[in-house]
């Protein structure tokens, strides 16, 4: 567990004596981490450096004279000040200590030999340091039923609680789910949830690690191993974009446990449960064990040499027949940033083709998250700062920004501004919320700005309040993304041209899939190359290292799809994307498999759309693979290898090493440290990003991807210094890297390169400027709804019907059934009951799903789930309508 | 002391004394002129002669209120006031009484110290087991909104305030000013750590608040009635005015009795016939508990003391409550002490660890004793577990006989409030002067007390 006191400015600093030796403190810093940062640990149970003290276990009280005389205090309510004289070691302190420690004792079963937490057990390294060395207990110990499950995953024994607060003031404070709660009065005082009301959070996991004792342990850890036959690695959570730093634990080459580790930059130690305890999808027996290929209506398993070269035929045959522009890559979103940028260099740089896109037409459009003035998960989160939020519901989407935003709000007094088709998590803490019709925010955005209209039916007195919090002093920040899948991309672009213009704006970027962004960075995306550059300015510099560029820009995921579907593609890539079931259009989706002439799957599971695949190659997942990925912020962070791959599956970077060698192409990297230092060398915005920098213990919280500068005219100057400079390092590293060829081996064989420097170029050529997103206002009018239709809101849900947690047998149970929820009023209206099943059809295609009210959809909005299971609303979307307007029918 | 002026039991003869009407026709003031005369000056002046008159708190600690008042940070608003009326510590019922057959004194305490510190609200929050308390305050509070007495613009002035009727649900700890705001709020009724909690600052809702108890609010209209001199005309310089105390136990006629402050000595109590009329039956009085059942326990040679904070604070225990409990020699120290530990280990709240383990490690003990299951190392492991929760020589009168001084009060204590040492003052009273009784338990498993001849002799 680390609980370290967390890092603070020290810009009041006063002197404390501590057990006789005078320390710096900041006024105002709490004791215990005062003492602790000086290398003084005070014992302590229910005290967290993420929570707010309470005072309540005793255990770190300590002799502190404030002037008034020396007394016995809590040192996790006590702030440092001026002249503070503090014992933390003398008798009367250990007699304290002892005492308290007795105390929690007697009750406590002493069931250590087959207790989870036994070896691990803040209890019990507490009682060798500081407690008795026996008990003088002589009577019965308090009974509770042992264990009870109060969720799906969490599992309580009362008698081991020693009652200290954290995991109630957790689900409290921190998660805004009050759903566990002190019952009973004094020794009979225990934890427990409402009667018929499962202590249903989605971040229940973090109470388990937060427990001091035993008490509550995790469904998916239970009896697996004991803490000293686990090994650890540091490590990021890559089910969703947040990034939270964790610790992947195993026992036996099989990871066993998740635990979060404290990053001040992101998830502050805190995880979600899909993060927490999604891990059981790595071990599942479902994984894919080795390559398949197609033989008659059957995937067959085959060698692996005989996969690749399967694979490079189909792909040169594609070549031959329909050149680059027949080859499309759709996902990478799961990749690392290495495997990602492997990838990049064998589609755009060895094979032409720009049809690669990481995105599943539910993100926003690449230069929008690439180009925008960036701001982080903090700088989001300034006390007092006004965000604005249209995205996703952040709890469901990306749940531990959801614990920062909410702590932000509740705790550090930043005010919200949120713009919404539905009621969120958000709504309640909102300084102003608008409720605005699906596809309308750029209106709702104009009118907060003091330019009227109707903002997009928002409620005027929101409205008015927006305009208030807006005009106070303060950062804004802008956090930003798709609130639908049913709404085009191009309303939100509004929205966000509409917005750009605020003074010293900043925008975080809410994109859904783990390694999202880092795959942007890396080029996965039509048009750009790797760093955040437009191929159409960075092909020079490209070209140095590359084989080749793509003549053109390519097409995005939609646009692939669709020439698949029109029979334009040859060979379709899919890497570890599942289009049936996440791309937003499933119609289009399922004619682009059957338009494809051949579709190559990479992959950890066999899900939907692989089995529709001439060849499958297996790949290794997460806790698998080494590398970096990068979060929503560009902040890169490393992911790290703890247990082998099932069966023969290999990592996605070393596929694509595979196939470039099988198609003639050798890619030149002999390992992920030699990928990087590629990267690094031709990205702009990566070059201080070194993986030394990365292993730095200062940068524990990851690093920043940021661009050089900002001023145009020193740039030439800067970026012939940092090429000189870093083939100089590289060479130093490693002679045989790929960043000293582009200039000797690999531009020679560039013929297609237009490039007239060929041996000289590093000297001429300058880096290409990082991309700015320039307003293109191109104007998006929403067409108006018919008076019998529903304007179509497909919305994220936490517990979706993915292929982690239905590979995850803990967590399962937990999947949504997919329902249309609509308002009470549209109930009368349509004259349905609760559970009945409607038809809802797009005029040119229907579902069958059940309905439920609830207010929190607003009248003419029908709201679903994405991927849930049960119904899949996907199929009433199409991609390349700005909104969806269904009609609903009653099923008689 | 027949010439101690009835302060705030004017009316408890009178039988419509509840009443509107009855609270202006009786008693040693006119009913709602406090609060006229209050309006007639400014709010700070009112301050001032609260301040004056040494107004101390009938709640237990005793602290000044016109004191405490002046510690609301200056222009912070919305202030309020908390009427603590959770009376429940065992042996005291004097602000019940006051409730029930004065209500409108009340209120217009309330009114009063509301203009003071200039607070538009207030929470009078009542023990939830006295139904009769409430209801008689509902209808009080009704009648005063009635005839715009509460509400807005008080008598035709500028002056509004609201008067929210709050009732408890029953947990002794709720009388703790903290906690009593927690449970304001609508959460447990646990206490809040101070500092950083001190209520004057940020109390309810994290806004400035004063707690006072009943009595205190009730001294408020006849001292604005009859001004500061002749309010401190009665009782002793340093605790003027009078004060409620609720005798009982071993007394002849038990009651609660308005006495002069600081003059007033236990010997009258117990033995005048104007309050206790004597010991039952003409026993000996054994020991006494002079503040409620958390105070440390006074012996005969204490009796002659006058009911003085400071002079009790001395002697090793406290005035407290005003709840003076009287046992006589055939009171079996050793179950008196299981009584009373018991109250407070079933009254934890369990919030921090040594009140809620301690206690009722510690009746577990005493009830062990009690049942001849008791071993000689109890006695020495009860001292070690109280000094746990209380560290250092805690409270305790002197024992002259056994050469052993006084321990002045207060205790220090390793909770956060101080519900847990509270547990520990009989066991240190009681085994500091009656271990031979302790010891007669376990060692001889000798289950009657020794003080105590049994009904029909010993055989």
């Amino acid at each position: 567990m680390s609980e370290a006191p967390k890092p603070i400015v020290v810009d009041q600093p006063v002197t404390i004596t501590v057990n006789g030796a005078a320390i710096q403190a900041q006024k105002g810093d709490l004791l215990i981490d005062a003492c602790e940062r000086a290398g003084t640990y005070i014992p302590r149970f229910c005290y967290h450096p993420r929570m707010n003290p309470v005072g309540m276990c005793r255990m770190c009280l300590v002799d502190v004279d404030t002037g008034r005389g020396p007394a016995l205090q809590p040192s996790c309510m006590l702030e440092c000040s001026e002249g503070m004289t503090v014992d933390t070691e003398n008798e009367k302190v250990k007699k304290a200590q002892d005492g308290v420690l007795e105390f929690l004792l007697i009750n406590h079963p002493l069931d250590c030999p087959v207790c989870d937490k036994g070896g691990e057990c803040p209890l019990q390294d507490t009682t060798v340091g500081y407690g008795p060395g026996e008990s003088r207990w002589v009577e019965e110990k308090r009974h509770y039923e042992k264990p009870i499950a109060i969720s799906e995953t969490v599992q309580l024994d009362r008698e081991r609680c020693i009652l200290c607060d954290r995991c109630t003031r957790f689900a409290d404070e921190v998660a805004g789910d009050p759903l566990i709660h002190f019952m009973g009065r004094g020794a009979n005082t225990e934890v427990n949830t409402f009667p018929d009301e499962p202590f249903a959070s989605y971040f229940s996991g973090n109470t388990v690690q937060i427990c001091p004792v035993g008490a509550l342990t995790a469904k998916p850890y239970r009896f697996k191993a004991r803490p000293w036959d686990l090994e650890e690695v540091a490590s990021t959570c890559t089910d969703c974009a947040v990034g939270c730093s964790v610790t992947v634990q195993s026992s036996r080459d099989e990871v066993l446990r998740i635990n979060g580790v404290d990053n001040d930059a992101v998830n502050w130690g805190w995880l979600c449960d899909k993060g927490r305890f999604g891990f059981e999808a790595i071990g599942s027996p479902d994984r894919l064990q080795g390559p398949l290929e197609l033989h008659g209506d059957d995937l067959v398993a085959i060698h692996w040499s005989d996969a690749v070269a399967k694979a490079a035929a189909l792909i040169s045959e594609g070549l031959r027949s329909g050149g680059p522009q027949g080859l499309a890559v759709i996902g990478g979103a799961r990749l690392t940033n290495e495997a990602a940028y492997a990838w990049t260099k064998l589609i755009k740089g060895a094979l032409g083709s720009d049809n690669v896109d990481a995105q599943l037409g539910d993100g926003l459009p690449a230069e929008l998250v690439l180009g925008l003035p960036g701001a982080t998960i903090n700088e989001a989160c300034t006390p007092g700062g006004t965000i604005i939020y249209l995205g996703p519901d952040p709890k469901e989407a990306l749940p531990t920004l959801f614990l920062r935003l909410r702590h932000a709000i509740v705790e550090d007094g930043a005010r919200l501004i949120e713009l919404t088709s539905t009621e969120s998590s958000l709504t309640n803490l909102a300084a102003a919320s608008l409720l605005v019709r699906p596809g309308e925010t750029a209106s709702a955005v104009r009118a907060i700005r003091g330019g009227g209209g109707d903002a997009g039916g928002a409620d005027v007195e929101q409205v008015r309040r927006a305009i208030d919090v807006l005009s106070g002093d303060g950062p804004v920040t802008v956090l930003i993304g798709r609130t639908s899948a049913a709404e085009s991309p191009q309303t939100v672009v509004a929205a966000a041209e509409e917005l750009m213009t605020l003074d010293g704006v900043r925008f975080l970027p809410l994109l859904p899939r783990s390694n999202v962004r880092g795959a942007l960075e890396a080029g996965m995306s039509p048009g750009l190359l790797p760093g955040r550059v437009r191929r159409s300015e960075a092909a020079a510099w490209f070209g140095q290292a590359w084989p080749t560029i793509p003549q053109a820009d390519g097409l995005d995921t939609a646009g692939i799809l669709a020439a698949a579907a029109a029979g334009k593609i040859d060979t379709l890539i899919l890497l570890g994307a599942d289009p049936l079931a996440d791309f937003v259009d499933r119609e289009l989706a399922e004619r682009a498999l059957t338009g494809a002439r051949s579709v190559i799957v990479v992959d950890p599971f066999l899900n939907e759309s692989a089995r529709r695949a001439n060849v499958v190659l297996a790949s290794s997942a997460f806790g698998e693979v080494s590398g970096t990925v990068t979060n929503i912020e560009g902040r890169v962070q490393r992911v790290t290898q703890k247990v082998t791959p099932p069966g023969t599956a290999r990592a996605d970077w070393e596929l694509a090493c595979d196939l470039g060698e099988a198609l003639g192409h050798d890619l030149n990297f002999d390992g992920v440290e030699a990928i990087w230092a590629e990267f690094q060398d031709l990205s702009p915005v990566h070059a201080e990003l070194s993986l030394e920098a990365l292993e730095d213990p200062a940068n524990i919280d990851g690093l920043l991807a940021v661009a050089p500068t900002e001023v145009q005219s020193e740039e030439p100057l800067d970026s012939a210094t940092d090429s000189a400079d870093d083939s100089d390092g590289a060479s130093a590293e490693d002679p045989s890297d790929a960043v000293a060829d582009p200039a000797e081996s690999e531009v020679g064989d560039a013929a297609q390169v237009a490039e007239p420097e060929e041996t000289d170029g590093l000297e001429l050529v300058s880096s290409p400027d990082v991309l700015r997103y320039v307003a293109a206002n191109d104007q998006v009018v929403i067409p108006a709804t018919d008076a019998y239709a529903f304007r179509l809101v497909a919305r994220p849900d936490l517990y979706d019907g993915g292929t982690l947690l239905s590979h995850s047998p803990s967590s399962a149970s937990l999947v949504k059934e997919a329902v249309l929820t609509l308002n009470p009023l549209d109930f009368e209206k349509l004259g349905v009951t609760t559970g009945a099943a409607v038809r809802v059809s797009n005029g040119a295609r229907s579902i069958l799903i059940p309905v439920e009210p609830s207010a929190s959809v607003p009248r003419g909005v029908a709201a679903c789930g994405v991927n849930l299971s049960g119904v899949a609303v996907s199929r009433l979307i199409d991609s390349s309508s700005l909104v969806t307007d269904v009609r609903i029918e009653v099923q008689a | 002391m027949n010439a101690t002026p009835h302060i705030v039991t004017s009316r408890w003869e009178t039988p419509d004394a509840h009443t509107l009407e009855g609270y202006q026709r009786s008693g040693s003031y006119s009913g709602y002129e406090g609060i006229r005369a209050a309006l007639n000056i400014a709010p700070s002046a009112v301050l001032e002669q609260v301040r004056q008159a040494t107004v101390l708190g009938r709640g237990g600690a005793g602290f000044p209120a016109g004191t405490k008042w002046g510690f609301c940070p200056p222009g912070v608003w919305p202030r309020y006031i908390v009427v603590n009326g959770d009376e429940s510590e065992p042996g005291t019922y004097k602000d019940r009484v006051l409730m029930e057959r004065d209500p409108h004194q009340l209120i217009e305490g309330c009114l009063i110290a509301a203009y003071a510190i200039g607070a538009a609200q207030v929470f009078l929050y009542v023990r939830g087991e006295m139904a009769h308390a409430q209801e008689r305050i509902a209808a009080a509070l009704n009648e005063a909104y009635a005839n715009n007495l509460v509400g807005k613009n008080i008598l035709g002035t500028d002056f509004s305030v609201d008067i929210v009727l709050h009732w408890g649900a029953g947990a002794y700890i709720v009388g703790e000013e903290t906690a009593l705001i927690e449970s304001l709020e609508g959460n447990r009724g646990m206490p809040r750590l101070k500092p950083p909690y001190f209520p004057a600052a940020k109390g309810l809702y994290m806004a400035p608040t004063i707690v006072n108890n009943v009595e205190t609010l009730a001294n408020l209209p006849w001292l604005m009635c009859h001004g500061v001199a002749a309010y401190k005309a009665t009782g002793s310089e340093a605790s003027p005015g009078t004060r409620l105390v609720a005798v009982s136990g071993h007394v002849n006629t038990p009651g609660v009795f308005e006495v002069a402050q600081g003059t007033t000595t236990y010997r009258e109590l117990f033995y005048s016939e104007q309050y206790g009329g004597g010991i039952r039956n003409g026993n000996e009085l054994k020991m006494f508990i002079p503040g409620g059942a958390s105070a440390p326990w006074f012996f005969p040679e204490q009796v002659d003391l006058p009911l003085e904070g400071r002079t009790v604070g001395a002697a090793g225990s406290m005035l407290g409550s005003g709840a003076i409990v009287v046992m006589d020699d055939t009171t079996d120290a050793v179950k008196a002490c299981l009584r009373i530990v018991r109250f407070f280990a079933r009254e934890s709240c369990g919030k921090c660890s040594p009140c809620r383990e301690g206690t009722t490690w510690e009746e577990k003990i005493l009830r062990r004793i009690m049942d001849g299951h008791g071993r000689p190392s109890d006695l020495d492991l009860l001292l070690d577990i109280a000094d746990n929760i209380s560290p250092g020589p805690y409270p305790v009168a002197s024992h002259p006989e056994a050469g052993l001084e006084a321990v002045p009060f207060p205790p220090r204590q390793t909770t956060i409030c101080p519900l847990g040492p509270s547990s520990v003052a009989p066991i240190t009273s009681a085994l500091r002067r009656f271990r031979h009784e302790f010891e007669a338990k376990i060692t001889k498993r000798d289950l009657i007390p020794l003080s105590v001849e049994p009904v029909g002799g010993r055989s």
